[in-house]
C-alpha cells in the first residue's frame, strides 16, 4: 500500500472505522481544543485586554474605567525612561549575541575533530546553560564582590596590588559585569547547536573543495558556512527573543541600576507595574512590546529565510 | 615526516594546543560552577576569609541544614510540584494537539505557525495581564494558577517537538490498529504514545527544566505559599550585603535535579534546546 494511500486511510474521517461506531468527524478538533484554549488564554488574551486597559486611566489604587483616548501611548512616546532601556535591551543584545555566536563557532570548531576526553569536555561545557538564569546571575554577584569574591582577587594578583572594583555598582563595570555573566551563560548553548550543525555538514563536500584548491576560509564560507545556515539561524532567533526580554540576570546582578543605568525593557515594565501600580501605563506598554517584537521577529525569519 | 614539517604544524603540537584551549575554556565555563558549590560547604570564616579560600578545609552542611530547619528548603518542593505536574499536563494536551496536527492537517501550516509563534510572545508583557486576571479570580499565589501559567507557555515548545516526532512514525501500525476495531482514541493511547516514548521523554524533560528555572513569572505571582527556589534565593539579595551560604546552598539544592536530569538524557540534549533544528 502506497504511503498517501494509507494516510488517507487513517487521516480521513472514517474509512477505517469498525461498522457501528459512527464516524468521529470532531475527533481531530477535540485532540486540538484544550491547547488551543490555552494558548489563546496566554496568547490572546493577554493583548486583548492589555488593549483594553490602555485606553484607560487605571492604577491600582484607582479603579478608573472612563475612555482615556491615547493618553498613555503619548506619555510612553515621551517617556525618556522607556526609549533607554529599549536602548539598553538593544545595547546588551547586539554586543552578546555575535560574541556568544562567534565564540561558539570557535569552540565548536575546536571540538569538531577528534578528541580523546571530548565527551567529558563537552559535558562540563554545556553545565552554564542547563541552570536557572536567576542562579547564574546569584553566582555571578558572589563571583563579582568587591571584597570576598575571587574575580578581583585574580585581577589584583595580575595588577599586583589589591582591586576592590565595585563590578555591580560603578557605571563603567556594569555592563561588562551583565554582559559577561550572559555570555558565560549562553556561549554554551550556541556552542553545542553549532556543534552538532557542523558534524552533519557532508564531509565529501569539503573535502573536494580542498582538494581543487580552495583555502580555509573559502571553503568555510562557500559550503561549511551555508549547509550549517539554517540551524544557526534558528539559533540566532532563539537567542535573540531570549535576549530581548532579558530579565533574571539584571534583576539579580543589578536591579537596572545604578539609577537606571541597565534597566531594560522588561525590567521598567516591571517596575512600572509591580512597583508603581500604573496599570493602564503598564498595558499600554506590553502592547508595544508585544507589537515591536512581533514586527521584529517576522522581519527576522522572512529575512533569514525560515518561513516555508 | 613530522620532523620535517614547522613546529607549529605538527600533529603533536596541534593536538597540545587543541587541549590547552579545551582546558581554559572548561576552566572559564565551570569554575563559577565549582565557586557556587564550595561556599555552600563553606563555614562563615572561609566564605568572609580575605583573600577569598578557594576551597574548603573540609566539607560541611551546616548551611544546607538552616534551610530546611527554616522551611526554606520546602520551595524546592514547591518548584517540583509546578514543573511535574505542568509537564504532564503539557505532555499530554501538546502531543494529542500535535497529533491532530500531523496526521489530519488540522489547521493547516498557518495553526501551526501561530503555535510556535505564540513561544515568542515576551513573558514581561504577559505576565501582567495575566496577573490582573488571577487578582480578579483570587488566583495569586496558588498552584493551579502557576500551573496553568505554565502549561500554556510549555504547550507550543511541545507541539512543535512532539509534531517532529510523530511525523516520523509509520503509519502501518494505526491503521492496521483501527481494523481491528480499536476506536482512535484507543489508538492514541495505545499505539501512539508508546511509539513515541523516547521523544515524550526528551521533551518533558526540556519542558520541566523551563518551569523549573523560571523566576519571572513566580516572582509576579506568588506571594507566602508557592514561592518557588528560584524567587527564593533572591530573598536572600540584600542592598549591601548577602545571605552568602544561604544564596549558594538554596542555588545548589536547585540546580542538582537539573543536573542529574539533564546528565542521564544527554543524547536528547542538542535536539532539546534547538527546538528540533537539529535531528539526533
Amino acid at each position: 500500500m502506497s504511503e498517501s494511500t494509507a494516510s488517507a486511510m487513517v487521516g480521513a474521517s472514517g474509512v477505517a472505522t469498525p461498522a457501528g461506531v459512527a464516524p468521529d468527524r470532531f475527533f481531530k478538533y477535540w485532540l486540538i481544543v484544550p491547547a488551543i484554549f490555552l494558548l489563546l488564554l496566554v496568547g490572546l488574551f493577554p493583548l486583548i485586554y492589555s488593549l483594553v486597559v490602555s485606553f484607560q486611566s487605571l492604577t491600582m489604587l484607582e479603579m478608573d474605567y472612563s475612555f482615556a483616548g491615547l493618553t498613555n501611548y503619548i506619555a510612553l512616546f515621551k517617556d525618556a525612561r522607556l526609549w533607554e532601556s529599549l536602548l539598553h535591551t538593544v545595547l546588551i543584545t547586539v554586543i552578546a549575541l555575535p560574541i556568544e555566536l562567534v565564540v561558539g563557532l570557535l569552540m565548536a570548531q575546536l571540538f569538531l575533530e577528534r578528541l580523546p576526553g571530548r565527551q567529558i569536555f563537552v559535558s562540563l561545557l554545556v553545565l552554564p546553560t542547563i541552570i536557572s538564569p536567576i542562579v547564574a546571575g546569584a553566582t555571578w554577584r558572589l563571583l563579582f564582590d568587591n571584597r570576598y569574591g575571587p574575580i578581583n582577587q585574580i585581577i589584583g594578583w595580575l595588577a599586583s596590588e589589591p582591586m576592590p572594583l565595585l563590578w555591580t555598582i560603578n557605571p563603567n563595570l556594569v555592563y561588562p559585569a551583565i554582559l559577561l555573566c550572559e555570555i558565560w551563560q549562553w556561549t554554551p548553548f550556541m556552542f553545542l547547536i553549532l556543534l552538532a550543525a557542523l558534524s552533519n555538514v557532508d564531509k565529501s563536500l569539503t573535502e573536494a573543495a580542498e582538494i581543487d584548491g580552495a583555502g580555509y576560509w573559502r571553503t568555510f564560507f562557500k559550503i561549511v558556512l551555508p549547509s550549517i545556515w539554517p540551524v544557526m539561524a534558528i539559533a540566532i532567533l532563539i537567542r535573540g527573543l531570549d535576549l530581548a526580554r532579558i530579565f533574571d540576570i539584571i534583576y539579580a546582578l543589578t536591579a537596572g541600576g545604578p539609577g537606571t543605568m541597565t534597566e531594560t525593557a522588561s525590567i521598567y515594565a516591571y517596575v512600572q507595574g509591580f512597583q508603581q501600580f500604573e496599570t493602564s501605563y503598564t498595558a499600554a506598554m506590553a502592547f508595544l512590546i508585544i507589537a515591536l517584537l512581533t514586527a521584529l521577529v517576522t522581519w527576522a525569519i522572512r529575512r533569514m529565510g525560515l518561513a516555508k | 615526516m613530522s620532523a620535517q614539517m614547522p613546529f607549529l604544524r605538527r600533529p603533536g603540537t596541534v593536538l597540545a594546543m587543541r587541549y590547552a584551549a579545551a582546558i581554559l575554556l572548561t576552566i572559564f565555563f565551570v569554575f563559577p560552577v565549582y565557586w557556587l558549590f564550595i561556599i555552600s560547604f563553606k563555614t562563615p570564616d572561609e566564605i568572609f576569609a580575605f583573600p577569598p579560600v578557594w576551597y574548603p578545609e573540609s566539607i560541611q552542611f551546616a548551611n544546607y541544614r538552616v534551610l530546611f530547619k527554616d522551611g526554606d528548603a520546602e520551595t524546592v518542593w514547591n518548584s517540583l510540584i509546578l514543573a511535574g505536574v505542568s509537564t504532564v499536563i503539557a505532555m499530554v494536551l501538546g502531543t494529542i494537539c500535535a497529533y491532530s496536527l500531523v496526521r489530519f492537517k488540522t489547521g493547516g501550516e498557518n495553526l501551526a505557525v501561530w503555535i510556535i509563534s505564540q513561544r515568542m510572545m515576551p513573558p514581561i508583557a504577559i505576565v501582567f495581564p495575566i496577573f490582573l486576571l488571577y487578582v480578579f479570580f483570587g488566583w495569586v499565589d496558588s498552584f493551579h494558577g502557576l500551573i496553568i501559567l505554565y502549561t500554556a507557555f510549555s504547550l507550543p515548545y511541545v507541539i512543535w517537538m512532539m509534531r517532529g516526532y510523530i511525523e516520523d512514525l509509520p503509519l502501518e501500525l494505526e491503521e492496521s490498529a483501527l481494523v481491528d476495531g480499536c476506536t482512535r482514541w484507543e489508538v492514541l493511547w495505545k499505539v501512539v504514545f508508546p511509539m513515541v516514548r523516547s521523544g515524550l521523554f526528551a521533551t518533558a524533560v526540556f519542558t520541566f527544566v523551563f518551569a523549573w528555572n523560571d523566576f519571572l513569572f513566580a516572582l509576579v505571582l506568588t506571594r507566602t505559599e508557592v514561592i518557588t527556589y528560584t524567587v527564593q534565593v533572591t530573598h536572600y539579595f540584600g542592598g549591601q550585603s548577602n545571605f552568602w551560604a544561604k544564596i549558594a546552598a538554596m542555588s545548589v539544592l536547585g540546580t542538582i535535579p537539573v543536573f542529574f536530569t539533564v546528565a542521564t538524557l544527554q543524547r536528547y540534549l542538542v535536539r532539546g534546546i534547538s527546538m528540533g533544528a537539529v535531528k539526533g
